[in-house]
């Protein structure tokens, strides 16, 4: 089972590097893109039965590790690894 | 009076602390590795500056989970008295001993610079020995070091008196110019409740002696002498 953790700061805190990328693309004349947010992403591997337990396991490690609860939100998205090795 | 530094990978201010401990404030310090597990009978706790772990992740993210971290946690909630320089702060943060995360500088550059850092507060062990609205001329060498916490914390910390240190000019005001990374109420440091534990990021460590620069920052352990001294409010905590 494979879970991708998508790291991001919360709205209400500042983002130094989004705000300085944005600027860069503006100044590229790319005027279409409005804000951007910069994150994190990982991908774990992870060696469980279910994707309940797949669930349970990456939200813990995203809350306790990968993200700082007091300025960051996280979101998980599970795929199958066999199946995902299957499609490609 | 024994300080313990904490060595983690990556700590580089490790060494400045030791030598203001012993070469110029005049008491031991002893190096302790963040593979140990036991503090050794430690008076004061400090957490160096440096780049534990490459930063990788956040900072102070990994350090956190080294083992030594466990003595330091129950160190600190004993009331031992704990100083968390800059990368040490940002472990702090990160451990939960201190609220509020550090997030990039408002301008992307890493500041190595002398600030202006007035005392706030008095009454911390880091603190004693200081007056309200000293301004001390500290070193500081980071990229992460705008501080962040919710509006509501915010208000705690100040209701509860915890911001012990804040950016300031000479004269002691806090400006937006003197505020060199885009801090929250241009905050620079701050304690816990118990108020035993105290995170900064400019550097006493590196200002004890006008040969470096500015010998300010020797009144800050010049203070936790002096509370540990005094008894006072600092319980000295075996482990």
């Amino acid at each position: 089972m494979k879970a991708r953790v998508f790291v991001t700061l919360k709205p209400s805190v500042f983002d130094p590097q989004g705000h300085t990328i944005a600027e860069a693309l503006h100044s590229l004349g790319y005027g279409a893109v409005g804000d951007v947010r910069q994150g994190k992403y990982f991908e774990l591997d992870l060696d469980v039965a279910s994707t309940g337990e797949a669930e349970k396991l990456a939200a813990e490690v995203a809350d306790r590790v990968l993200a700082n609860p007091v300025i960051e939100s996280f979101r998980i998205e599970l795929s199958d690894t066999a199946s995902a090795e299957a499609g490609q | 009076m024994t300080f313990a530094v904490v060595v983690f990978p990556g700590s580089n201010c490790d060494h400045d602390a030791h030598y203001a401990v012993e070469r110029v404030l005049g008491q031991q310090a002893r190096f302790i590795w963040h593979k140990e597990t036991s503090l050794d009978g430690a008076d004061v706790v400090i957490l160096p500056g440096g780049f534990s772990h490459g930063d990788y992740l956040r900072t102070g993210a990994i350090a956190r989970f080294s083992p030594i971290m466990a003595a330091v946690m129950a160190f600190a909630e004993a009331g031992g008295p704990v100083l968390g320089v800059c990368n040490g702060f940002q472990i702090l943060l990160e451990c939960g001993l201190l609220p509020g995360a550090m997030i990039r500088n408002r301008d992307l550059k890493f500041h190595c610079e002398i600030v202006g850092a007035r005392v706030d507060q008095t009454d911390t062990p880091f603190t004693r020995a200081c007056t309200v609205g000293q301004v001390l001329r500290l070193p500081i060498a980071h990229g992460e070091g705008n501080y962040f916490a919710p509006e509501a914390t915010l208000d705690e910390l100040e209701r509860t008196n915890r911001v012990v240190f804040r950016y300031a000019t000479g004269a002691g005001q806090t400006t937006d110019e003197a505020n060199p990374n885009g801090s929250l109420r241009s905050i620079a440091g701050i304690c816990n409740e118990a108020r035993n534990v105290v995170g900064l990021m400019p550097h006493p460590e590196r200002a004890c002696q006008p040969v470096l620069g500015s010998g300010d920052g020797l009144v800050v352990l010049e203070s936790v002498v002096k509370a540990l001294a005094d008894g006072g409010s600092v319980r000295v905590a075996s482990s």
